[in-house]
């Protein structure tokens, strides 16, 4: 704004329609563009502040040896965290805790999501009462859904899951139902069945969405070269929802990487649980161990990229035709 | 913005106006099994929360039986006791956090949006999955500077700290939902204006404002909900003076005796904000959980 070129400035609306010095037009489009940078600017600018410094920051202290409790030994250290992230047992079986877990409650989601999405796609009594009750888990603040999964469902005493065996049991007659203690026979299960619970409406909600942006003349126009209705599915509608499922599938994976909740409330890392996210949260906190938790923070962001590249891709292709560049 | 003339193109497009104009009426009913097949699963998933509800009426004694006692008389013993703990505090905290933060992410985000959108920016859509690509690092990572430089400055159990945090992790969302929304204003109609003389008061007003302002609802709602459920930061940044909702709910991870239907009133008090804007933004919550990817 400030260095505008007088020449530029100077003009009269009328001249500015008209012919223009080659110099004076290239200044004036700087101008513009510096103008319309300006109500970007402030968020861009906290963005960067409040995101990109701090992870500087971590891969900094992530080469030192850094601990709450002897400060007198802080000082560089060099690849020392690092070498320990991945010797010990104990982080890499939280790498494949968290694989297993992110694995899992995506495709189950998923599947689940599908399965649903086209159940709720069709025409039936109540449809939007349906679809209310099955976005109803996904709103449930999710401190409290593991903790209503921890105490209320899975317990072993007083649970829902186990009084409802009970009862089909009863009706059978038998007073001996299979009365599993979840939470410590199955402790990844019931993190498990938690999350899934949660984010099958999220992956019902994107495939919901994909399955009404279906053209429904190609649909109509097959049914009447004579199609069946799994021929349909299969070359028609799933070719149609394969991005809704990649996008439903990558955004699922960076939320559910980044887990703690649930793991923090329904096991508290016990028995093999403890994710990465929980992991550093106990290495800097219980261990006071900065260094070694900031080493951890930038694998996990190293892993976060790999998943996130393909991601922005997809976002990418699906806002490229938005766009319809 | 959108220079696709081609009708074929619009009909495939993910959310072109040409979709949403020929979207398909739902499939046809056909067999009675589907309907009650989907109200089954819908029951399924909703029993648990139904669950919840119907426990937090319960007493003590009767939530805590095998099976459960779902005809047991009711009575707001579980919310008296929930009350008694002092949950006010940490709830004023969530709000206080959620609804700051959530004006502050509209201030910084509506003004971004619009030089992403109507008068966009040189490189628009790399500066626009820039945003994007910030909210794809783990939390996690970046808590540890977080807490020294909060303790370095004395913010620890701030809440104006966790403000900042909070306005920080919703920008991203914020920025992509309004883009999204304001890129549906007619630019055409806008120019029109500008040549009858229209001040830019009266052009936001009469043009931009019937499209930005569902936006702006939609981008609240789903900023509010993601600030009323965060736990890592508040966890990790506050205490005792600053402590959040959810941080409150850490204390009831370990079993005390007979507790579930105050835990599950506990539940149900923190989750009915989230639930009433959830409910409330039904249509929107696809988009702004898939960052504005899905409409």
């Amino acid at each position: 704004m400030t260095t505008a070129t007088p020449a530029a400035s100077e003009l009269t609306p009328e001249q500015r329609t008209t012919y223009q010095a080659p110099q004076g037009q290239a200044a004036r489009d700087r101008r513009e563009a510096r103008r319309r940078r300006i109500p970007l600017l402030p968020a861009l600018v906290f963005t960067i502040a409040a995101t990109q410094l701090p992870f500087l920051a971590t891969i900094v202290i992530s080469f030192m040896d850094y601990r709450a409790l002897r400060p007198d030994q802080r000082g560089f250290t060099g690849f020392d965290n690092y070498v320990q992230v991945f010797t010990n047992p104990a982080i890499r079986g939280a790498v494949v805790t968290t694989i297993l877990l992110t694995a899992t409650v995506v495709i189950v989601s998923l599947v689940l999501g599908t399965a649903i999405a086209l159940l709720l796609d069709r025409r039936f009594i109540g449809r939007g009462a349906v679809r209310t009750m099955m976005i109803a888990p996904f709103l449930v603040v999710p401190v409290a859904a593991a903790l209503l999964w921890k105490h209320g469902i899975l317990n072993s005493g007083y649970g829902l899951l186990n009084g409802v065996l009970t009862w089909i049991w009863g009706i059978f007659g038998s007073d001996s139902p299979p009365q599993p203690a979840w939470l410590t026979d199955y402790p990844l299960l019931s993190i498990e069945l938690s999350l899934i619970w949660q984010w099958t409406p999220f992956m019902m909600l994107i495939l919901l969405a994909g399955l009404q942006s279906k053209p429904g003349d190609v649909v109509e126009a097959a049914r009447m070269d004579g199609a069946g209705s799994w021929q349909i599915f299969r070359y028609i509608t799933f070719p149609h929802l394969r991005r809704y499922l990649e996008l439903g599938g990558l955004l699922g994976s960076i939320y559910i990487v980044q887990a703690f909740d649930s793991v923090f409330i329904i096991t508290a890392g016990a028995l093999g649980t403890a994710n990465l996210p929980y992991t550093i949260y106990a290495t800097f906190f219980q261990q006071q161990n900065y260094g070694l938790a900031s080493a951890q923070g930038v694998v996990v962001v190293i892993g976060t990229i790999i998943i996130a590249t393909f991601a922005l891709r997809t976002v990418s292709s699906l806002f490229d035709e938005e766009t319809g560049r | 913005m959108s220079t696709h003339t081609n009708p074929a193109v619009a009909a495939t497009s993910f959310k072109g106006s040409g979709a949403r104009k020929k979207r398909r009426t739902p499939e046809d009913g056909g067999h009675p099994a589907w309907g009650i097949a989907a109200w089954a699963v819908g029951l399924l998933f909703a029993a648990p929360v139904l669950f919840m509800v119907l426990t937090s009426f319960h007493s003590e004694t009767d939530a805590a039986t095998n099976p459960p006692s779902v005809l047991a008389p009711l009575t707001l013993d579980g919310y008296r006791s929930f009350f008694a703990g002092q949950p006010w505090p940490p709830l004023i905290n969530s709000l206080t956090a959620s609804v700051v933060s959530t004006l502050l992410v509209l201030v910084l985000a509506v003004p971004a949006a619009y030089a992403l959108s109507i008068k966009p920016v040189q490189k628009w859509t790399d500066v626009l999955f820039f945003f994007l690509s910030t909210k794809f690092l783990p939390i996690v990572a970046g808590l540890l500077p977080l807490y020294l430089f909060a303790n370095s400055i004395g913010v620890l159990d701030n809440i104006t700290f966790l403000v900042l945090l909070y306005t920080s992790m919703n920008l991203p969302i914020a920025v992509w939902m309004m883009r999204s929304f304001l890129a549906e204003v007619p630019v055409e109609m806008m120019e029109a204006a500008q040549l009858d003389g229209a001040g830019l008061i009266t052009m936001l007003r009469s043009v931009v404002a019937p499209v930005a302002l569902p936006g702006i609802a939609a981008t609240s709602l789903i900023c509010f909900i993601f600030s009323w459920n965060e736990l890592l930061l508040a966890r990790t940044l506050t205490s005792t003076v600053a402590s959040t909702s959810p941080v409150f709910l850490t204390s009831f991870a370990t079993s005390q005796g007979l507790f579930l239907a105050q835990v599950c009133a506990a539940a149900v008090v923190i989750s009915l904000p989230v639930l009433a804007a959830g409910f409330a933004a039904q249509d929107k919550l696809v988009q702004g959980l898939s960052l504005g990817a899905v409409k």
